[in-house]
C-alpha cells in the first residue's frame, strides 16, 4: 500500500462517521423526518448527504492468446461490474464516457483521459486475464487517478485452475477488495448464499443459489411441501418446516452430510424456525399444546420452552442475531397480524406495528432494524399492496422500501447489513428479488417456477 | 400276308387250348376260417352339456371286445353306464379291443361355468354417507371463530357423527391466498382446532379427530375474488379410512 494513497481511501470512513455503513447514517436522518415519509414516498438513497466515489471499471483485457480467454473475460467483466454496481458503495462511471484506449497494465494508464470530464473518475479499476497451461491468471489494479504521483491503491494477482467458476470467484475477490477499501471496511457478500423455496420440480422444495441468482441448485427432495428455510449462522445446516405424515414438523438438513439429520417430531403444527445468533437455539411456532405459540428449543430439539400464550396465532419468530436477547414475531392476538418483540425469555412483549397487516420480520445483522412485510392501509377500498418496510427498533420509526406494486414478502438481510432479498410477484409470478437496503438497485434473481421465502446466509 | 397272319394266330390258339385240356385239375384248397368279427363300440353322454357341479350319464355299448376302457375312468364292462360330474369339459374316449381289432368312440361333455352370483345389492358405505352428510365450516377473513351462520353445519355434523360413532376423520384448516404463507398456516391450524373444539364440545370424542393445517397450500379454488376466497377459508372434514 502506498503512503500517498492512504489519505485518499481513508477519507471515506471519516465521512461515514466511523464504521457505520452509509445507509445507516442515511436512515438515521430519514427517521427524523419520517412523519413526512409516512405521507409521501420520498426517494431515499445512500447518495443522500454522502457523495459516492466515482469508479470507472475498464473491461479487463486478454494477457495470452488462449481461445478460452474471450468467454472467461465476459464472465469476469460482467461479474465484476454487476457486483460493484449492486454494492451501492461506489458510483460506476458509465462505459460510454471511457476513452477508446483502456489500460491492461499500469504503464498504459492515461491519467488525463480518466480524471477529467467526461469520465471524471476518482478511481479506476483495470487489469488483464489470461489462460496458460490450464491456469487462469488475473491481474487487477485499483488506481486513484487524481493522484498521478502515486496512484496505486490496490494491486492483486489471482491464479487458479481455469474455468468459468474460477473467473467468477476472482471477480468477486477483486471486487470485495475494492468495496472494502472504498466502503470503509465493508465486508463483501460474494460468497454468501440465498436459500429459498421453489416449486419448479412440481413440489415445493428447498433450493440454494449464489447472492446474484447464479448457481441455483436443489437441496431437499422430499416430494412433499417444504417451507421457510433458515440457514444456520455457520452455514452448515438448514432448518425448515415440512409437511410429514404426522403433520408440519421442523426439519434439519445438513449441508455437510447432504442429508436430513434428526430433529424430534413435536406434534401439532410446527412452523417458521429461526436460529439464535450463537447457533445454539431455534425459535419456532408450534401448536403442540393447542394454539400456535412461539417456542424455543436447543438445536437438538431438547429443552423445549413455550414463550408466548395468546389467543391469536403466534408465528414467524426472528432472533436479534446481534444480541441474542430479543425475538421479534408475528401475532394475531388483536386481529390482523402485527409485529411484536419480546425478550428471549418471553417477557416484555411489545407491539411494534400500529395498523394494517404486518408479517415476516427479519432482524438486521447489526441489530438495529427490522425488515418486514406490511400492508399498511388494509381494508375495503384500500390499495392493499404488500410492501417491504424497515423499522428502527428503538424508535419504531419506519420507512417504505418497495413501491412497485405487487405482493412483496419475506425480506431477509444480507450479511453486510446493506442488501435485502425478498419475494415479489411484480413480474407476474412469485420470484426472488434483491435490492439495496435503501430500496434501490432492485434485481430479479429467479425466473423459473414459483420461488418464495428467501433467506440470506450469515456470511 | 394278312390272311396268313390270321391263320397262324388261329392255329396257335388251337394248340394252346388243346394242351390245357390235357392237365388233371388239383383238389380245391380248404376254405379259410371266417375272420373274427370286428368289435363295435359306441358311447354317448346325456345330457351333452351341464353346468359345473351337475352330473351327466355316460352310456356305452361294445360288442366283440375283450378289453374295454375309457380314458380317465379305466377298464369298464362291455356295456354300462356311469354318472360323471367333471368340473371342466371332458371328452370320454372309449377303446374296445377284441380279436377283430380295435374300435374307438368318443363322447364330448361340455361343462359350462355357472354364472357369477349376482352382485349383492349396492350398499352405501360409511365414506359415502360421510361425504353426503358432513358439512364443511366456513370462516371470515383472518378469523378462526365459528360464525353464527355456520352453527347449523356444526350441528348437522355432530348429529351425523353421533349416529356413526365408528367413523374417524381429519379436519383440514384452509385459508385464502391473500395472507402470508407462515401466518396462514398458523391461522389454518386455529381454524381446524376451532372446528374440532366445537365438535368435541357437542360430544364428539376427540380421539376420532385429527387436525392438519394447509394454510394456502392446497386451495379449492384459484381465482382472485371473494367468492373463491370464501371457498378457501374453511374447515374441511375428510373421512379417515
Amino acid at each position: 500500500m502506498d503512503e500517498n494513497a492512504r489519505p485518499t481511501f481513508q477519507r471515506w470512513p471519516k465521512k461515514l462517521s466511523g464504521r457505520a455503513p452509509a445507509f445507516v447514517l442515511t436512515f438515521c436522518c430519514l427517521f427524523l423526518i419520517s412523519p413526512l415519509l409516512a405521507q409521501d414516498w420520498v426517494k431515499t438513497g445512500t447518495s443522500l448527504g454522502v457523495e459516492k466515489v466515482r469508479l470507472a471499471v475498464a473491461d479487463f483485457k486478454p494477457s495470452t492468446g488462449d481461445p478460452q480467454n474471450a468467454a472467461l473475460l465476459k464472465t469476469f467483466n460482467d461479474t465484476l461490474w454487476n457486483y460493484l454496481d449492486v454494492s451501492g458503495v461506489v458510483e460506476l462511471v458509465s462505459k460510454s464516457f471511457y476513452p477508446l484506449q483502456t489500460p491492461a497494465q499500469p504503464t498504459e494508464v492515461n491519467f488525463p483521459a480518466w480524471n477529467a470530464p467526461p469520465p471524471n473518475a476518482a478511481m479506476l479499476a483495470f487489469g488483464n486475464l489470461g489462460v496458460a497451461g490450464g491456469q487462469l491468471t488475473v491481474q487487477g489494479w485499483l488506481y486513484d487517478v487524481k493522484n498521478t504521483q502515486s496512484p496505486q491503491i490496490l494491486g492483486k494477482q489471482y491464479t487458479d485452475v481455469t474455468g468459468d467458476a474460477a473467473a467468477r470467484v476472482m471477480a468477486h475477490k477483486f471486487a470485495d477488495e475494492i468495496i472494502f477499501r472504498l466502503g470503509g471496511g465493508i465486508q463483501g457478500i460474494a460468497e454468501s448464499q440465498i436459500y429459498f423455496v421453489s416449486d419448479r420440480t412440481g413440489h415445493k422444495e428447498i433450493w440454494a443459489m449464489d447472492y446474484d441468482g447464479s448457481n441455483q441448485r436443489q437441496i431437499t427432495h422430499l416430494g412433499s411441501i417444504s417451507l421457510s428455510p433458515r440457514i444456520s449462522p455457520d452455514g452448515s445446516r438448514v432448518a425448515f418446516s415440512a409437511l410429514t405424515k404426522s403433520g408440519w414438523e421442523i426439519m434439519m438438513y445438513s449441508l455437510d452430510l447432504n442429508r436430513l439429520v434428526s430433529f424430534p417430531h413435536l406434534g401439532g403444527t410446527n412452523l417458521s424456525p429461526s436460529w439464535s445468533g450463537d447457533g445454539l437455539k431455534l425459535a419456532f411456532s408450534s401448536s403442540r399444546a393447542g394454539a400456535p405459540e412461539i417456542y424455543i428449543a436447543d438445536v437438538s430439539g431438547g429443552n423445549l420452552r413455550r414463550m408466548t400464550d395468546s389467543q391469536g396465532p403466534d408465528v414467524s419468530p426472528a432472533w436479534n442475531r446481534k444480541t441474542n436477547a430479543q425475538i421479534a414475531f408475528v401475532s394475531g392476538r388483536t386481529g390482523l397480524p402485527q409485529i411484536y418483540t419480546m425478550e428471549a425469555d418471553g417477557t416484555n412483549q411489545q407491539r411494534m406495528t400500529d395498523q394494517g397487516y404486518a408479517v415476516s420480520p427479519n432482524w438486521s445483522p447489526n441489530g438495529q432494524f427490522l425488515a418486514l412485510s406490511w400492508v399498511r392501509k388494509y381494508g375495503p377500498g384500500e390499495p392493499g399492496s404488500s410492501d417491504i418496510y424497515l423499522m428502527d427498533i428503538a424508535s419504531k420509526q419506519w420507512v417504505q422500501l418497495t413501491h412497485d406494486g405487487g405482493h412483496n414478502d419475506f425480506p431477509s438481510w444480507s450479511p453486510d447489513d446493506r442488501h435485502i432479498v425478498f419475494q415479489s410477484n411484480r413480474s407476474g409470478s412469485p420470484e426472488i428479488w434483491s435490492m439495496l437496503a435503501d430500496g434501490t438497485k432492485v434485481q430479479q434473481l429467479t425466473f423459473s417456477g414459483r420461488n418464495t421465502q428467501p433467506n440470506w446466509s450469515w456470511k | 400276308m394278312k390272311w396268313m397272319f390270321l391263320a397262324l394266330s388261329l392255329a396257335a390258339l388251337l394248340a394252346v387250348g388243346a394242351c390245357k385240356k390235357k392237365v388233371a385239375p388239383p383238389p380245391p384248397p380248404p376254405p379259410p376260417p371266417p375272420p373274427p368279427a370286428a368289435p363295435t363300440a359306441s358311447i354317448s353322454v346325456s345330457p351333452a352339456s351341464i353346468q359345473a357341479g351337475q352330473s351327466a350319464s355316460l352310456t356305452w355299448q361294445t360288442s366283440n371286445a375283450t378289453d374295454v376302457s375309457i380314458d380317465g375312468i379305466g377298464a369298464v364292462q362291455a356295456n354300462g353306464s356311469q354318472t360323471v360330474s367333471p368340473n371342466d369339459s371332458t371328452t370320454y374316449h372309449l377303446t374296445a379291443k377284441g380279436a377283430g381289432g380295435t374300435q374307438e368312440a368318443t363322447a364330448r361333455l361340455t361343462v359350462t361355468q355357472p354364472p357369477p352370483p349376482p352382485p349383492p345389492p349396492p350398499t352405501v358405505t360409511d365414506e359415502d354417507l360421510f361425504n353426503q352428510n358432513i358439512k364443511d365450516v366456513y370462516f371470515d377473513y383472518d378469523k378462526s371463530d365459528i360464525r353464527a351462520d355456520q352453527q347449523g353445519s356444526v350441528q348437522a355434523d355432530v348429529q351425523f357423527l353421533g349416529q356413526h360413532a365408528n367413523i374417524n376423520f381429519t379436519i383440514e384448516g384452509h385459508c385464502d391466498e391473500r395472507g402470508s404463507t407462515e401466518y396462514n398456516l398458523a391461522l389454518g391450524d386455529k381454524r381446524a382446532s376451532a372446528v374440532k373444539n366445537a365438535l368435541t364440545a357437542a360430544g364428539v370424542n376427540a380421539s376420532r379427530i385429527k387436525t392438519i393445517s394447509y394454510g394456502k397450500e392446497k386451495p379449492f379454488c384459484t381465482e382472485s375474488n371473494e367468492a373463491c376466497w370464501q371457498q378457501n377459508r374453511r374447515g374441511h372434514l375428510v373421512y379417515q379410512k
